[in-house]
Parts: C-alpha cells; structure tokens; sequence
C-alpha cells in the first residue's frame, strides 16, 4: 500500500530524511516511533502531497504523489500534528466542506456524516462551533473529517499530542475499529512509546531521518536483547523518551500555538 | 462536464465559507465600517464648504464614490490577512491535501473576499444616501456596482497574493498600509485630477484605483476624468493580470 524507496528529503544543507526505504502493506497499522526533529512528519508530508522529496520515490498505492498528486490524494486521509479544523463553522459545516471537496455526493455525504458523527460522538453537537470544543473534541471530529471520503489510507501525525490519557484511549479505539472493520491502512508518528506499542502492528524507529530498526514490538525488543520498547528504543537510539519530558515539550508546543493565536 | 460542475462546486463552498465567516464577525462587520463613516462625515462636512467656495460644488456628492471604493479597498485586501491565518492555524493544509486544483481554492477564495468587500460598499452607499448623497438616477446604481465588483476582484487578488508570499500576520497590515495609502491618496477618491502636478497625475494613471473611483464616480454623479469605457477596459485587464499572478503565487504555498 505504502512503498518507500531511498527517500531523501534536504532543507538547504539540512538533511531532514536520509535515504529511507521501507513499505506498508493494506491493511497494517504501523507506526513511525520517533523523538522530536526525528523527520517524521517530514515523510507525512512527502506521502500527502505536500512536500516534494529531494531524492527517492514513493509509491501509495501503486501512484506517485509528485506526478499524481490529485489521484494520491483522493486515497488518504490525514489528521495532521496541528489542527486543520475551521474554528467558525460549525461541526456540519467543516464535514460538509470537506465532503464537497473530496466530490462526495450529497446524498451519500448526508448518511455517511450521521455516522461518522455518532461513531465519533458529536452528533448531538453537530450544529455547534468548532470554536466552543475542547481538544479531544476537535480531534475526534478530524478523525471523523479524515474518513468522510472513505479513504483506503489514513495518516496520523501525532494524533494524541497534548491529550489526556482517556482522550488518547478513546481515539485509539476508534481507530483500531476502523481498521479492524474497514481494513484501512493506518499510518502514525508518534513519540508515545507504549502508543506505538499497544497499537502498532509494525513499528520504524526513526531518528535524525534514519530508521533505525523495524519489525513488531516483540521483534525490536529480541533484536535489541532488552525487556521493553523504551529500553530497546534506547539502545538503537542512544537516546530516553521520557514520559515527563514528552509532557514538556507538549506544553510548550500548546503554548506556542497559543501565542500564534 | 462533470468536472467543470465539480469545479463550480468546490468554488461555492469556499465563497460560501468566506460569506459565513463574513456573517458571523459582528466585530469586523462593524469595526471595518468606521473608519469610511469618519471619512465620509469629518471630511464631507469639514472640508464641504471649502471646496464649495472653490466652485468644486457639493463635496458630499464628490466624495461619497470615493469613500465606497474605499471600504471596499480596504476590505477586499485585508482578506488576504486570512490566507496568512489558515496557513498558520492550519485549516489551508486541509484543502492543500483534496484533491482539487489549487487554481479552484483561489477563484472560491477571491470570489468569497470580494463579494464580502461589494456588500461593504453598498453599506456605506446606503449611509451616504442617508447624510445627503443623490445619485444622478437611481438606474445608474447597477452599473456603478460593475465598477464595484472590478475593484474588489482586483484587491482581493492583490491581497490573496500578498498572503501568499507572507507568513507573518503582523507584516500583512504594516505592508498594505503601506502600499494602500499612496494608492488611495492618489486615486482622486478626496480631490479631483484636473489641474494636478505633472507627477501626480502619472501616479493617478498608473493607479488601478484611480480608475475605480472614477467609473464609480461618473455613474453615480456623471463627472468623469478618463472615461467609462477607459475605466472599465483598465479595470478589466488589471483585475485579470492580478488573478493570474494570486493564483500563480497562491500555488507555490508550501505549508
């Protein structure tokens, strides 16, 4: 489904993704693991259009996204690091301008977001402000946007970064249904250990743009000759991604969005 | 034919989310009013027996086509401010990612910022008609709204493009005040072209607004300085070369 070849990404002379090869096949979950500045959302970025790649191909479902971008993209959903919602509108209105820019039928568009809407429980909220909601709100309601199109892919960039525990939960359920019911391609970065670990069918530790090891939680474990994922993250890494410091770096990126606005 | 009712689509629903935006900012809808209002009362009646005593007649009538295309400069330009916040609160990656042409988000854009910057003309229109404006016929309002359009197609491009470029939210207004001021100042929107230093008036000639005002002007109160068709065909050709390089500058945002 996802067929990455020798992918380089440079900014000027900083080498943000060196020289990655790896594939995803349909149906998997699989999770980039990787610390902050790892080059993770840079490969999103790549995969989604947005970004060209400096060397390399990429292949998502068969199509490259740099001579096919509009064809990628009616395969994938995204749920991006950052929220991409319109804060004015209200829950109907962001699902429904997305259906229109996906050309999904109005008909189909009206069933289909009634139950997206109760899958993701907003349904009862669905005339209010995206303004007035919390952050888990906001992200339930983009997992819901992302799949409006009936998406054969779903990317995830940090999809719980700055939630609560049973925020993250709830939106992993979701998920893992999603894949279980739909046989959708999941594929997330984050830097949540037991994340990766509990939701990942397969997991790429990814560090200064480099993979580093991959395989299941087990395998990366046994390879590294360790007891955990944090312990053979460590070792393949050199570096701890510590829970406390995970919560820092969350808090300052919320700040910093706040002072953006 | 599928695809152009697809593109027309795609562009209704994102006029459809600047009109919605529009409506729901009563702070805007208002705070973006008051500054013409000012305009159109301090000077109409400050400077109004001046320029009367000059033999310039009844400034009101001289000034109100002015101060309408100056609410929609102002307005159809600082629409632009909003591609710089959807590119930092990241809603633009949204329609960055569909699979539509990016020329298409533009149009739906620029089409949605002008038509909010026409309804703020006829705002002031109608508070000019209140404080003592009279059109020269009541028929001759539908054309001066053509004129009206034009400007707002072409401020709207301007600022779409601007936005393009720009990443910082603070730069946009310090930039447009910059660059609208002169624009406005030397459009003949507060005094009239004839009689002018050499140097002004080749401001005026290369200024796009200055052939807004004047269609404005000439429809409304039958005084024109270049000439209706002049204005329109300027006007034209302007507002299309400025979607051209919106859109071109529009697509190359990398977010």
């Amino acid at each position: 489904m996802i067929e990455v070849k020798n992918l380089t990404k440079k900014f000027n002379d900083f080498i943000a993704v060196d020289n990655l090869s790896f594939s995803v096949k349909k149906g998997e979950i699989f999770a980039f693991l990787g610390p902050n500045g790892a080059g993770k959302t840079t490969c999103i970025k790549i995969f989604t259009t947005l970004l060209k790649p400096t060397a390399g191909e990429v292949f998502i479902n068969g199509i490259n996204p740099v001579e096919n971008p509009n064809k990628v993209r009616k395969l994938f959903g995204i749920i991006f690091q950052d929220q991409s919602l319109d804060d004015e509108l209200t829950v109907l209105e962001n699902m429904n301008f997305h259906g229109v820019l996906y050309g999904v039928a109005k008909d189909l568009r009206i069933n289909r977001i009634e139950e997206l809407l109760k899958m993701v429980e907003l349904w009862e909220r669905r005339n209010e402000l995206v303004k007035n909601f919390s952050g888990g709100m906001k992200r339930r309601l983009e997992i819901a946007r992302g799949l409006l199109h009936h998406p054969k892919i779903i990317f995830l960039d940090e999809p719980t970064l700055g939630l609560d525990p049973q925020t993250r939960n709830h939106i992993w359920n979701y998920i893992k249904e999603l894949n279980q019911k739909k046989n959708i391609t999941v594929f997330f970065t984050t830097h949540y250990m037991e994340e990766a670990a509990k939701v990942a069918d397969r997991i790429a530790i990814i560090d200064k743009g480099v993979i580093t090891a991959e395989g299941t939680a087990a395998e990366l474990i046994n390879i590294t000759n360790t007891n955990s994922l944090e312990e053979a993250f460590l070792k393949l890494t050199g570096k701890i991604i510590r829970e406390e410091g995970e919560k820092n770096i969350d808090q300052l990126r919320m700040q910093r969005k706040l002072w953006k606005r | 034919m599928e695809k152009i009712k697809r593109t027309i689509y795609i562009i209704a629903i994102l006029w459809l989310r600047q009109i919605k935006r529009y409506i729901r900012s009563r702070t805007r809808m208002l705070g973006s009013l008051g500054q013409p209002i000012l305009f159109l009362v301090a000077l109409g009646f400050g400077f109004g027996p001046i320029f009367e005593k000059a033999g310039g007649g009844d400034y009101i009538q001289f000034l109100a086509p002015g101060i309408i295309a100056m609410t929609i400069i102002f307005t159809a330009i600082f629409s632009g401010i909003e591609v710089i916040a959807d590119k930092q609160f990241g809603f633009l990656k949204e329609t960055l990612v569909a699979p539509v042409s990016r020329y298409s988000i533009m149009i739906g854009r620029t089409l949605g910022g002008a038509t909010v910057a026409v309804v703020q003309g006829i705002i002031i229109f109608i508070l000019a008609v209140i404080i003592g404006f009279h059109p020269l016929i009541t028929l001759s309002f539908p054309l001066a709204f053509v004129y009206m359009i034009l400007i707002a197609l072409f401020f709207t491009g301007l600022g779409t493009a601007i936005g393009s470029v720009l990443d910082d939210m603070h730069a946009f207004p310090l930039i447009i005040n910059f660059l609208i001021m002169p624009l406005f100042f030397l459009s003949g929107a507060l005094f009239p072209l004839k009689n002018l230093s050499q140097a002004i008036n080749i401001a005026a000639m290369i200024n796009p607004l200055s052939y807004g005002v004047d269609g404005i002007r000439g429809v409304l109160v039958g005084q024109v300085h270049f000439g209706l068709l002049t204005d329109f065909t300027v006007l034209v050709a302007f507002s299309v070369f400025i979607l051209f390089l919106g859109s071109y500058l529009f697509s190359k945002i990398k977010v």
